[in-house]
């Protein structure tokens, strides 16, 4: 008896563990131990801030920055592909572009979920940062659409490269339009960089941030698993229509 | 250098040959923009002002649908009997096979812009107010437009979903485009009170940019 084909491992196993543990942790800590950001009017007195919304910053940024680092690990492996040509490279691009998509999806729903109490709008067409990170997503949908149309996966790995490359150039453009367009975003300048929170909230949100890691990390070696199947799967259906047509000429 | 000239301008000469004997822009893709405008006129209600208002963009989404249909068309002409594998079997540089092909897309664009702009003042009324801004801006967006519309036409020739691939893949990124386009054709209508020649300066750096990152991707699709 053979033993079912599986894309888990030791290695992986703990990593999932570990990002379930992580995001319980992330989930408690967010929504009952921190604090809403309810601030005081110096001279009214009266109350301001963004209250239980601030709690979907230790969702948005982490999944902003691990969209970011999926697509950049999408362009890495493209590029290594084009330099190398082995499959691996190409898998793992796929992998990390498919996993970036589904987390930049993310990112603009739990974006515009948040835009509605604190900007009083689902959706604003004349901020750069949300039109940028559209593009984006658009982009790699048109990947994902582009390596999908190939009946052969192997022949698709070259285009798709080369697009990936090109799509990966808006995060640059997505991660400045804060300051080059300052006036035309509603989005605050970086709140990381300048370091502008701390204590519980700034650890809650590191936290939020290791814990997409992981679970992106997660994500990215399974799919990579499943498109390694794929691959081989498709290889031996090669094989055994050439031997097949051997066996027919054989027996003419 | 002057044999990558000379190659362009066999490319561009061969495309523009094939598309005056077949007149396709002429017999279809200038209808189809032609309808564009009128269906656009029908869907705000020939609302005279709004018309007037939303010109520039109305155009812009034209110049795209249309340049759709044009660069689509460029590349059926090299997928049939394998022509493109014959013109990269030609020893000619494949920088000049992807600049004379956009070259020649830019052309066709260029004389649909004018069609087109002629439309908008006689359907839509729009009175030009900086004919400069407007050409410069029409120039240089059509460029850019034709080269990335060339490498993605390229990326996608051969598959049996090229025509619905296309605009997923050419769109998203010509979105800067369309928006700069835009913003310096509304300036040029004199539609809003906005810095014309700021956006002029940014279609033109992103037509520097994606001509640049075009000729790179076709450098790496030439190997196939």
């Amino acid at each position: 008896m053979t033993s079912p084909i599986t894309t888990a491992s030791k290695g992986s196993k703990i990593l999932g563990m570990t990002s379930i543990i992580g995001f319980v942790v992330l989930v408690l800590l967010a929504f009952f131990v921190t604090d809403p950001d309810i601030r005081f009017h110096p001279e009214t007195g009266e109350e301001f801030g963004q209250f239980d919304a601030v709690r979907l910053l230790y969702l948005h940024v982490p999944m902003a920055i691990v969209t970011y680092l999926a697509f950049v690990i999408c362009a890495i492996a493209s590029a290594g592909y084009l330099v190398r040509r082995t499959f691996w490279w190409d898998s793992m691009a796929h992998a990390a572009g498919e996993v970036g998509t589904l987390t930049c999806a993310l990112v603009l729903i739990t974006g515009s979920i948040w835009g509605r109490p604190v900007w009083n709008t689902w959706w604003e067409w004349g901020d750069v940062r949300l039109m940028s990170t559209l593009i984006l997503f658009l982009l790699f949908l048109g990947y994902l659409a582009l390596r999908g149309a190939f009946v052969n996966p192997q022949r698709a790995a070259r285009p798709a490269a080369i697009v990936a490359l090109i799509a990966v150039l808006d995060i640059p453009l997505i991660n400045r339009s804060v300051e080059w367009w300052e006036n035309r975003t509603l989005h605050q300048k970086s709140t990381l960089s300048e370091l502008k929170i701390e204590d519980l909230t700034l650890f809650t949100l590191m936290l939020g941030i290791l814990v997409s890691v992981l679970v992106m990390s997660w994500l990215i070696l399974h799919r990579f698993r499943v498109a390694w199947l794929e691959h081989i799967e498709f290889e031996q259906g090669v094989k055994t229509a050439i031997e097949e047509r051997r066996q027919v000429g054989h027996g003419d | 250098m002057k044999r990558l000239f000379a190659d362009i301008g066999l490319i561009t000469g061969k495309d523009l040959k094939i598309e005056l004997r077949s007149r396709v822009l002429i017999n279809q893709v200038a209808p189809f923009a032609l309808m564009i405008l009128v269906l656009f006129g029908i869907a705000l209600d020939a609302d005279q002002q709004s018309l007037k208002n939303f010109a520039s963009g109305l155009f812009w989404i034209s110049v795209l649908l249309c340049a759709l249909m044009a660069i689509s068309r460029s590349m059926t002409i090299e997928r049939d009997d394998e022509a493109l594998v014959g013109l990269n079997l030609s020893g000619v540089d494949p920088i000049a096979i992807f600049l004379g092909k956009t070259c020649a897309i830019a052309i066709q664009l260029l004389v649909l812009e004018i069609f087109l702009g002629v439309g908008i003042i006689l359907l839509y009324r729009s009175e030009v107010e900086d004919l400069w801004l407007l050409v410069s801006t029409g120039l240089f967006a059509c460029i850019a437009v034709s080269a990335l519309g060339t490498i993605f036409g390229f990326l996608a020739s051969g598959l049996g979903v090229r025509e619905t691939l296309l605009p997923i893949l050419l769109l998203p990124l010509l979105l800067p485009v369309l928006i700069g386009a835009t913003r310096a054709f509304d300036d040029a209508l004199g539609v809003a009170a906005v810095n014309g020649w700021n956006w002029f300066a940014f279609v033109a750096g992103l037509t520097v940019i994606l001509t640049a990152v075009g000729a790179g991707a076709n450098h790496l699709m030439a190997e196939n």
